[in-house]
């Protein structure tokens, strides 16, 4: 690392001379340490799943939820510091609190993720704070129709039809680009889903994970909830099988 | 405890005792008003627009204290403004009547405002909302406001009927309000009316000489030929006057 001992990493709110801003890069590298999160934006919905890596078997399980709920349409994962993601859920519901408090109607993701990106933005500029060490993937059906987007530690925001952050990120995107994404339906997007966190899950390196998998869709009634459980199930067994026919 | 009563008017305060009303048809709304706006007994303008622009497809009629309504309908328009650059498309109806209602709810206390909201949007097409005096919201096929509307809640509720087309829709908000000036006294001048549908906004005038006429009661003076009768002695009696 070029930067370490140049003083240039020190503080968010100093450039580099080539004009970069290390404390950002290094938030990253916190979001890329992390289990994987992907989401997928499909024909009717969207469907997130998370790759939880159990750091010890004394935790409960289903316990420290990486997805996280902002309003009854908006669902949200994170990858990297839990404790900064559910920082960001907290402002996010704020934030659709007041659009609502405002408009009396359901905020477009689009609004959201606008007001999202400059509260994470803002904490790149000072000195006195540090980036947010996550990357947030966040989606909703809305009076658009579903979509998706990953607001970064530099206040960045792409829409994508299918986003893939944390360590496995590449495998899952290649995985994704397979994938017919707009002829899917949700149901069948959560069998995918699973079966690419386990795929990309390295069982040499990590021991233990649970997967963790929302949807919003026609079958959830357009509200972000978690998969049911006998899907859930249904779908972990079929990514097993999956992954023991690809060995 | 020394209260305000802002139902009352501060004196000299210009008051725009009104006749107002929107009207949503198939493709489109039809917004009207008369033109009186008056300060006390004196008409301070008669030929005021109370139909007022909020957005390209969105225009309020405002009843009550014009100050009032001129500053909320100001703010609303700012802050249509400003949500159409940030999302990148127009406000729905629903939006605007929403900005009214909490502006006229939170400063219920110190507004004299009743505010009728209507327009065209893609997400549901024409749509009208009533915000009468406390600030509640409320969508309505039509929507009748001001002094004068008092007077025509009958016609209105005899008159009206779901799935006219444009013609008929101006009609009825003509009528109704030609009904409403003639016997409102703080109501008259001339119809103002505004037609928005998808393509535009356009702008109706009718001049106070051209209003519509209906019923004027006949003479109920005796005819000159009239000879009275010689008086009945047995009947009432003239009071007698002193000369």
């Amino acid at each position: 690392m070029t930067s370490i001992g140049t003083g240039y990493d020190l503080s968010a709110s100093t450039y580099s001379p080539d004009g970069r801003i290390f404390q950002v890069e290094y938030a990253n590298k916190a979001v890329e340490n992390s289990g994987t999160v992907i989401g997928l934006k499909v024909k009717d919905g969207i469907v997130f799943a998370v790759e939880k890596l159990i750091h010890s078997k004394l935790l409960v399980p289903e316990a420290n939820k990486r997805i996280q709920t902002i309003d009854r349409h908006i669902g949200m994962a994170t990858a990297g510091y839990l404790a900064d993601g559910r920082q960001i859920a907290n402002r996010a519901r704020d934030e659709a609190s007041n659009y609502r408090e405002t408009y009396r109607t359901p905020p477009p993701l689009t609004e959201l993720v606008t007001r999202l990106r400059l509260y994470v933005q803002a904490y790149t500029l000072y000195s006195s704070v540090r980036p947010f060490g996550c990357s947030t993937v966040i989606g909703a059906i809305d009076k658009n129709g579903p979509s998706l987007y990953v607001v970064e530690p530099s206040g960045i925001a792409y829409g994508y039809n299918g986003a893939a952050v944390g360590k496995g990120r590449q495998l899952a995107k290649t995985e994704l680009e397979k994938l017919k994404l707009s002829e899917l339906t949700t149901r069948e997007a959560v069998f995918e889903a699973a079966r690419i966190i386990y795929l990309v899950h390295d069982d040499a390196k990590e021991k233990e994970f649970e997967l963790e998998m929302s949807w919003i869709g026609d079958e959830s009634g357009g509200i972000h909830l978690p998969v049911p459980k006998d899907l859930h199930q249904e779908a972990e067994q079929k990514a097993k099988d999956a992954l023991e026919n690809f060995d | 405890m020394q209260t305000v009563d802002m139902q009352q008017l501060k004196s000299g305060e210009i008051n725009l005792g009104t006749s107002i009303m929107a009207v949503q048809f198939k493709d489109g709304v039809v917004l009207g008003a008369d033109s009186r706006t008056t300060s006390g007994s004196y008409i301070a303008n008669r030929v005021s627009d109370k139909l007022t622009h909020i957005h390209d497809r969105i225009y309020c009629c405002r009843s009550g204290s014009a100050a009032d309504t001129q500053a909320v309908a100001d703010i609303v328009h700012y802050h249509l403004q400003m949500h159409t650059q940030q999302s990148g498309d127009r406000p729905s109806v629903h939006t605007a009547a929403t900005l009214f209602e909490k502006l006229c709810y939170e400063n219920k206390d110190a507004l004299s405002a009743g505010i009728i909201v209507a327009g065209w949007d893609k997400d549901v097409g024409p749509s009208v909302y009533n915000i009468p005096l406390g600030g509640g919201l409320f969508k309505q096929p039509w929507a009748i406001g001001g002094s004068g509307s008092t007077y025509v809640y009958g016609y209105c509720d005899a008159t009206y009927q779901d799935g006219w087309d444009r013609d008929q829709t101006v009609e009825f908000v003509k009528n109704t309000l030609a009904l409403a000036m003639s016997r409102d006294g703080s109501s008259g001048g001339v119809i103002r009316m505004c037609v928005i549908t998808e393509e535009g906004v356009e702008r109706l005038f009718i001049p106070g000489n051209e209003l519509p006429k209906f019923w004027e009661g006949v003479e109920v003076l005796p005819p000159l030929s009239f000879k009275p009768k010689q008086q009945d002695p047995s009947g009432p009696v003239p009071m007698a006057v002193e000369a």
